[in-house]
């Protein structure tokens, strides 16, 4: 009941504000009456009782108040005023409040967006149930993760006993015709398992039965929601339907959930029984089950542990049964690399998300120190205000909680701009991220990473914003009156000094290892792909259909078909006006074409059978060397003579040639390519070295071959355009030619080769863009604590300067003094900064290329930057502090 | 008045205040007074003090406030007790009663 009474008594008077402080007022003014009657009834004079009453009740107002403060709706009405003063106190030095916001919305929303980013990737579990029990399996390819072959995952999948489910996947990339324009879709060719795996079945339908992964077994395809959607408009009746891919029937069996989230190919959207052959197994080891083409993943079953899982596949690959024979490339000699799925698709990506998390914790901290840095500045600006509030009868505790209130205010206020700072940071991350970035899906502004960032800020800024009030007492608020305005800066100039020392040694730190990654850059773009990638246009095209089958009936006509289709594409596009030159490839340099597709063992004629070389092989049209203007080292190029049934010839790259030939001269030797069982091929030139997979790995063994002499025809090939002008502008042009042979061929991944180059290395472009951004957010946040101190340091010292001046100190002296102690405070700052930078520039070591971490340009260049941006930051208040006039600033004290 | 006076004994105002209350309703100056009348000037009652605390045991329900004329024609505000407030004076009292006596036996054992 009286819980309930308080609650009323408060809101009533909460309402009705105005008649309740007028009965506080009559009440208490009534109390003074009576005393002052009472002490006339015995015998004081009007006036000595008026007096004496007034000192036995002390200040009215006072008492007034006290009576106030006594129910809780009191509180509440304070905190309104406090508001609202804070409210005009943060419109009244508006510079103050937009650094606050802008450094708080920085901090916390840069923070926010790259934690948000990062957290799915390393720390948020993934989206399947028990996700820590799945496992990805990879072979042993130079000590690194290689690709599985199918006869591999079947003696796994035999043998283990510690998991529930293992399956495989590869891409596969479907036609889809009757569309206004042929299309591909991106899906993956799965064993029956592979759902059961990850612990997810279809929203829709069911789950691939194990009968339906059988050789020659029925065409059916579970559909990703938003393929559903596009393809048949979300209709539930769609199970049991069909959908026509490359020439053939399949039939819906399943539809994924919407939130389904495939971390293992975030772009697949269709996915199809594999439907390998078993009996090639044992029948035929260089047959496509033995091809190390596979993914593989494995669900442990419950109760058993990662360790055991892997020591089980260890024990398995050291010790092959009879019953399981294995090729000789897929012995499993070097064992399996078995990593947890979580870990698995982080690994390559995971030392530059560390490095953009250790960068964000850095501006982090700089915004903290700023927040600090200018909350006790303005504290130091306003002991005046307090010592007079607290002559006026305000308590210490009224003014920390006015100040609290103020420092509350502006960190909602810099949160809810660092909310607008996350959101759209975390966009532009997500459309800047390299296409390699997993659970990009995932990433949604993280709420507890907001709120830790905000709070640990606010904390910081209270904190700090409580130290002048923490130290006022009478005698302080005494001095504080005595001071003049304009003399009281308070005893934390040797603080705020530290701050800035602080924030200039962690601009620096991320100043450098941004010059590192931009030097990389720059190195990285200087390196010589092999061939000239400007005025060159690649596409991918398809051929796709049962008119290419080889079959039984007619060996090689298929075959052919598909060569023919190709040359006379070639042959359009050639026509094509504004072409200069044009070929096809079976692998595209620097393109994303998966570098094991074009993987092949090579051997020489004088080798050891049981070595060899693993090369890229590039199955080409005559004229590739020279569209893509690949450099003819000896020997001569492909050309139109190397026919089906010409001698069979081959290309070689320099390296190649080098490590088997040394000073020999290899032209004229011969060698196998894939296959051994085919006539060998002889060396009919030497190229040079071209970058495959990336500018930064050097992986240059290769071999050309005709595509009429390789032993299959690739269905898909990449054209190479080389133009006149634009090379983009005649993209229409050349696809409207080769679909002028075949309307019904997908044409994909059109774009350019400067273009692709820049997205080959997105990855790198994107930490160093993170870098970049942050190292210019520290460089203005340390440029403005460096000003605020500075001008701090002149407001104090006006009347010094002035004396100065009066004894004759010239401007360029004064300037000259100023600029000298900034730019002290820049030089503590540099030096402690360039130790941690030391070990900052270690730690992305991994990240750099061809760079070394004490690169001489970037560490120079980063101190130059650094001292003339904070020179610059000094000149402004030295120059205002030259412009004293000593006459008034004497007179003025 | 010469006599030196005390403040009132910390955390007995609500009591003497209940207690004074219960002869007859009273306003905040005349609670004031008839407290020091009565303790003979030993207690002074801190204005300020009298006045929250009335509005705190007013919250609490042991009083009941009323703006009435006085005497002289002035507007003062009336507090009486209530029922709630009647129980809550022999409570106060009694426990005070327990605790005078066992400070009388104390400071008679030292004597």
């Amino acid at each position: 009941m009286s819980l309930w009474r308080q609650l009323t008594r408060g809101v009533h008077i909460l309402a009705h504000r105005q008649v309740a402080d007028q009965d506080v007022i009559d009440e208490v003014d009534h109390y003074l009456e009576q005393a002052t009657a009472g002490l006339m009834a015995s015998g004081l004079p009007r006036e000595d009782a008026q007096r004496s009453a007034r000192l036995e009740l002390g200040s009215p107002a006072v008492v007034r108040d006290q009576v106030r403060s006594s129910g809780w709706e009191n509180a509440v009405r304070t905190s309104f005023f406090d508001l609202r003063f804070a409210a005009r106190q943060l419109r009244n030095h508006p510079g103050f409040t937009i650094v606050g916001i802008l450094t708080l919305a920085l901090g916390i929303g840069a923070s926010t967006a790259i934690f948000s980013a990062v957290n799915p990737i390393l720390f948020k579990p993934l989206p399947y149930p028990h996700p820590g029990r799945i496992l990805m399996i990879w072979g042993t390819f130079q000590g690194a993760r290689a690709e599985v072959a199918f006869g591999t995952y079947r003696e796994l999948a035999e043998r283990a006993r510690s998991f529930d489910a293992m399956a495989i996947f590869e891409p596969w990339q479907p036609a889809k015709t009757g569309g206004t324009q042929p299309e591909r879709l991106e899906g993956q060719s799965v064993s029956a398992g592979f759902f059961r795996v990850l612990g997810v079945s279809p929203a829709l339908g069911r789950d691939f039965l194990a009968s339906e992964d059988a050789f020659n077994g029925p065409k059916v395809v579970i559909l990703s929601d938003k393929l559903w959607r596009r393809l048949f408009h979300g209709d539930p009746a769609t199970l049991g339907k069909t959908v026509r891919l490359d020439d053939d029937n399949y039939t819906v069996i399943g539809v994924m959930a919407r939130n389904f989230e495939d971390v293992l190919t975030p772009s697949a959207e269709i996915w199809t029984p594999a439907q390998y052959d078993l009996r090639q197994i044992t029948s035929n080891f260089n047959s496509w089950v033995w091809g190390n083409h596979l993914h593989m993943v494995g669900r442990l079953k419950p109760g058993v542990s990662r360790l055991q899982g892997v020591q089980e596949l260890a024990q398995i690959a050291g010790t092959p049964w009879p019953q399981f024979p294995r090729a000789r490339s897929a012995s499993l000699k070097h064992g399996l690399i078995v990593d947890s799925l979580q870990d698995d698709i982080a690994h390559t990506i995971k030392p530059a998300l560390l490095a953009v998390l250790g960068a964000v914790i850095l501006v982090l901290a700089i915004a903290w120190v700023n927040v600090v840095n200018l909350v006790l500045e303005r504290g130091s600006q306003r002991r005046g205000e307090f010592a007079v509030r607290g002559a006026l009868g305000a308590s210490k505790q009224r003014i920390m909680r006015q100040l609290i209130t103020e420092n509350l205010l502006l960190a909602s206020l810099g949160g809810a701009a660092g909310v607008a700072v996350a959101i759209a940071g975390l966009r532009a991350l997500v459309a800047l991220s390299p296409a390699g970035l997993p659970r990009r899906e995932a990433m949604v502004v993280d709420p507890v990473a907001f709120f830790f960032s905000l709070a640990i800020t606010a904390i910081v800024g209270i904190a700090a914003g409580l130290v002048p009030a923490i130290h006022i007492t009478r005698d302080d608020l005494q001095s504080g009156l005595q001071q003049n305005s304009r003399s009281s800066a308070g005893g934390h100039a040797w603080t705020r000094r530290v701050l800035v020392v602080i924030e200039v040694a962690f601009a620096l730190i991320l100043l450098v290892s941004a010059g590192l990654l931009m030097r990389s850059m720059q190195r990285l773009l200087a390196v010589d792909p092999g061939f000239n990638p400007s005025h060159l246009l690649t596409m991918q095209v398809q051929s796709f259909g049962h008119q290419f089958d080889d079959l039984a009936s007619a060996p090689g006509v298929g075959s052919s078909r598909r060569r023919r289709f190709f040359e006379q594409a070639l042959d359009a596009v050639r026509r094509v006006p504004g072409v200069q030159q044009a070929a096809f490839t079976s692998l595209l340099p620097l393109s994303d074409d998966p570098p094991v597709v074009g993987l092949y063992g090579a051997q020489f004629e004088d080798e050891d059978p049981q070595t060899g070389h693993n090369v890229f092989r590039y199955a080409v049209s005559p004229n590739y060397c020279q569209t893509l203007s690949i450099h003819l080292l000896s020997g001569r190029c492909l050309d139109e003579q190397d026919t089906a049934g010409a001698p069979q010839a081959a290309l070689i790259s320099e390296s190649l040639a080098k490590s088997h030939f040394g000073s020999q001269n290899p032209l004229g030797k011969r060698l196998h390519v894939g296959p051994r069982d085919r006539p060998w091929y002889a060396v009919v030139g030497i190229v040079g070295d071209v970058k495959q997979t990336s500018l930064a790995i050097n992986q240059p063994d290769a071999v050309y071959l005709s595509t009429e002499q390789t032993w299959f025809a690739d269905d898909t090939l990449s054209f190479v355009i080389r133009t006149h002008d634009n090379a983009a502008a005649l993209a229409p042009v050349v696809k409207s030619a080769i679909w002028s042979v075949d309307r019904s061929q997908p044409i994909v991944r059109v774009i350019t080769m400067d273009r692709m180059m820049a997205v080959s290395e997105a990855e790198r472009r994107f930490v160093l863009i993170l870098f970049e951004a942050f190292g210019i957010v520290a460089l203005m946040l340390a440029a403005i604590g460096i000003y605020g101190v500075v001008s701090g340091n002149v407001a104090e010292r006006t009347r010094e300067i002035g004396v100065r001046a009066a004894l004759g100190a010239s401007r360029g002296d004064i300037l000259a003094l100023i600029i000298r102690d900034g730019m002290r405070l820049t030089a503590f700052g540099i030096a402690i900064g360039l130790c941690g930078a030391i070990a900052a520039a270690q730690g992305i070591t991994t990240l750099l290329f061809g760079t070394s971490p004490l690169d001489l340009i970037a560490w120079t260049g980063v101190v130059l930057m650094l001292v003339s941006v904070s020179a610059i930051a000094c000149w402004a208040p030295a120059w205002r502090a030259a412009q004293v006039d000593p006459s008034i600033t004497l007179r003025a004290e | 008045m010469d006599e030196p006076n005390t403040d009132v004994i910390q955390g007995t105002l609500d009591m003497l205040i209940l207690k004074t209350l219960s002869l007859e309703p009273m306003h905040g100056f005349g609670i004031a007074r008839r407290v020091e009348q009565v303790s003979r000037g030993v207690f002074k009652v801190n204005p300020g003090s009298l006045l929250t605390a009335l509005q705190r045991l007013e919250r609490a329900g042991w009083l009941d406030s009323e703006w009435r004329q006085t005497e002289n024609s002035r507007r003062a505000k009336f507090y009486a007790l209530t029922r709630a407030g009647k129980k809550q004076l022999e409570v106060e009292t009694a426990d005070w009663a327990r605790r005078a006596s066992a400070i009388a036996r104390l400071l008679k054992v030292e004597g």
